[in-house]
């Protein structure tokens, strides 16, 4: 994913999971299949929040899956299932990957 | 290994709280390494309790402390704590404190399906390794649920976790949690049954137009505690201060030494005069010469070489100087002698909790070898009758244990003799009953006293009239016949 084209807009999202819990890996699932659908631009960066506590606490994050974009003011926030692309893609305003190209 | 050493409870490690006197409601603190649910309404002090339990670890025993806020800022809890007393900002920056701040943000959020709390958790971790907590507060948990409002379950589950997770590392866990109304349902959501191995509750309750904060435990688990509520008062400085009950502590050693009542036929009355350590009770209608009798305790004392303080809830400090130089007894020459000390106070002025610490304080400074209390009538306008009971118990019990001889008056509304409201509560809790009364003789209306009860002594039973001059009380012989000085039915409720 690079930051090559200027014309596009760029996408940095973070993906708070605790370790690896049932939780944590349905999430990391949805994540890739996110991806999948997910135009370039997007990054999706996974915060293990066992690993970076200081992440979660900068950021307020309570609960997890967290998926969230800070770039935002105010930021917005999906907490639990991820797996219904549409919504989230919808939720975050991001780009679909293009089907016709 | 014998069986019985298998059920051998452990004795539970005790974490003082620093409010002083819950402390002994639940045998010395609460227990290590267990959680404690404090519910109560809002303004009932929950933010000032819990932090309150930090600040004693931090600044009394070094133990480092985590606060959890999920409702008010760090900053705001900072600035809000102040006036208490605690400098939370340096302790953080001396990492003594961290703050979890899961105060709500400004974000947009959606929330779908399953979740967990591990986030919390991590951060809660993360901040008890960070400065070594031994102490962990969550304020408040209402606040938690209402943020996650849709699945209460799940919130149940997680509290659960966090909990179980927090005890297995050693911390002693304090949460608040939110009620409704002052005697309904333990908390709003029911998370003491899930998650608490003790509750305690704060109140705030409106009597008769004042406030009365009170303490109650209402479950210990695996462990003893004292039953009912216990007074409580926010003090600037010091944060809760509970108001011990005597039912505590009943065994007070009580003295044989006597101390003279400033008047001589008196202390012949009864027996050599007043137990040290004990509380006199001189009851009469107004006029009858309750003031007067305080005045000879006082004057009598000091003339001894002791140290005497008088309260006045009725009278002006004026007034009291006043009428003693009328019976020929000069307080100001008392007072500049440091032997006397009056301090008159409205009794509207603060609650009686309040009432019982400036006491205390006094006695505490002044250090006197005898008190004197002119009216509890005064007193009991202030509150209500269990209000009034709880402070009378705390007041006759905090005087006996520093071995202080105390007199207090209660006005009675009959002009003859009889019924005084207080003197309900009162005449139980007194070691001594002096009764002062009109009596009629003829064309005359005359004085009279008489002693009623002196507990642990013999007494003189008749009752004898006497004159007031120049020079104080003068007893004299025992009525011709004798009236009916308690007054129809009195004598029932005073007989105990």
């Amino acid at each position: 994913m690079s930051r090559g084209s200027t014309d596009r807009p760029f996408f940095h999202l973070h993906l708070f999971i605790a370790g690896e819990t049932p939780g944590a890996e349905r999430a990391l699932a949805q994540r890739a299949r996110l991806i999948e659908a997910l135009g370039p631009g997007v990054a999706i960066e996974i915060v293990d929040i066992l690993q970076s506590p200081a992440k979660a606490e900068a950021a307020g994050v309570i609960a997890t899956p967290t998926l969230s974009d800070e770039s935002r003011t105010p930021p917005r926030r999906i907490v639990g299932d991820l797996s219904d692309a549409a919504k989230v893609i919808e939720f975050f305003s991001l780009p679909r990957r293009s089907t016709s190209a | 290994m014998s069986p019985s050493e298998d059920v051998l409870e452990p004795v539970l490690e005790r974490v003082q709280t620093g409010v002083e006197a819950f402390d002994d409601l639940v045998m010395g603190g609460l227990p290590r390494g267990r959680a404690t649910v404090v519910g109560g309404t809002p303004g009932s002090g929950k933010t000032v309790f819990a932090t309150q339990f930090l600040a004693h670890g931090i600044s009394k025993f070094g133990e480092a402390g985590v606060f959890v806020t999920f409702e008010e800022e760090p900053a705001e809890i900072e600035a809000n704590m102040q006036g208490f007393g605690w400098d939370l900002t340096r302790w953080r920056e001396e990492g003594h404190l961290a703050f979890v701040d899961a105060s709500p943000r400004d974000h947009e959020e959606l929330v779908i399906g399953e979740f967990d709390l591990s986030g919390l958790l991590a951060r809660i971790l993360h901040a008890v390794e960070t400065v070594q907590a031994k102490r962990v507060v969550l304020d408040s948990l209402a606040q938690l649920f209402d943020h996650f409002i849709a699945d209460p379950n799940v919130m149940r589950r997680e509290l659960f976790r966090i909990c179980s997770a927090l005890k297995r590392t050693g911390l002693t866990v304090l949460m608040t949690a939110e009620r409704n109304s002052e005697y309904g349902d333990i908390t709003r959501h029911r998370m003491e049954e899930f998650v608490a191995d003790n509750v305690v509750i704060l109140r705030n309750v409106l009597e008769r137009e004042k406030r009365r904060r009170t303490i109650e435990v209402l479950k210990m688990r695996g462990s003893h505690h004292v039953e009912g509520e216990a007074p409580i008062t926010m003090v600037s400085g010091r944060g809760i201060v509970a108001v011990p009950l005597s039912s505590l502590r009943l065994e007070q050693e009580s003295s044989t030494k006597r101390v003279t009542s400033g008047n001589d036929t008196l202390d012949q009355m009864c027996g050599g005069g007043f137990f040290r350590d004990s509380v006199t009770l001189v009851s009469g209608a107004t006029g009858t010469g309750k003031t007067l009798l305080v005045t000879n305790f006082l004057a009598g004392g000091v003339k001894r070489g002791e140290r005497a303080l008088l309260l006045g809830y009725e009278e002006s400090r004026g007034q009291l100087f006043r009428n003693a130089r009328g019976w020929g007894v000069d307080f100001a020459a008392m007072e500049a002698a440091d032997k006397l000390k009056v301090v008159c106070l409205y009794p509207e002025a603060q609650s009686l909790p309040d009432h019982l610490l400036t006491i205390r304080g006094l006695v505490e400074e002044f250090r006197p070898d005898r008190i004197a209390i002119d009216s509890l009538s005064a007193l009991e306008r202030v509150a209500p009758d269990v209000g009034f009971r709880e402070f009378l118990i705390s007041l006759t019990s905090f005087i006996k244990k520093h071995e202080i001889a105390g007199l207090c008056t209660s006005t009675s509304k009959s002009l003859i003799g009889g019924e005084s409201v207080s003197e309900q509560h009162i005449s139980t809790l007194t070691d001594s009953i002096v009764l002062l009364r009109y009596i009629q003789e003829q064309e005359t209306m005359n004085r009279g006293l008489m002693v009623l009860k002196m507990r642990g002594s013999e007494h003189a039973k008749q009752f004898r009239r006497f004159t007031i001059d120049g020079q104080g009380m003068h007893l004299g012989a025992a009525p011709d016949a004798a009236p009916d000085i308690l007054g129809p039915g009195a004598g029932d409720e005073l007989s105990s």
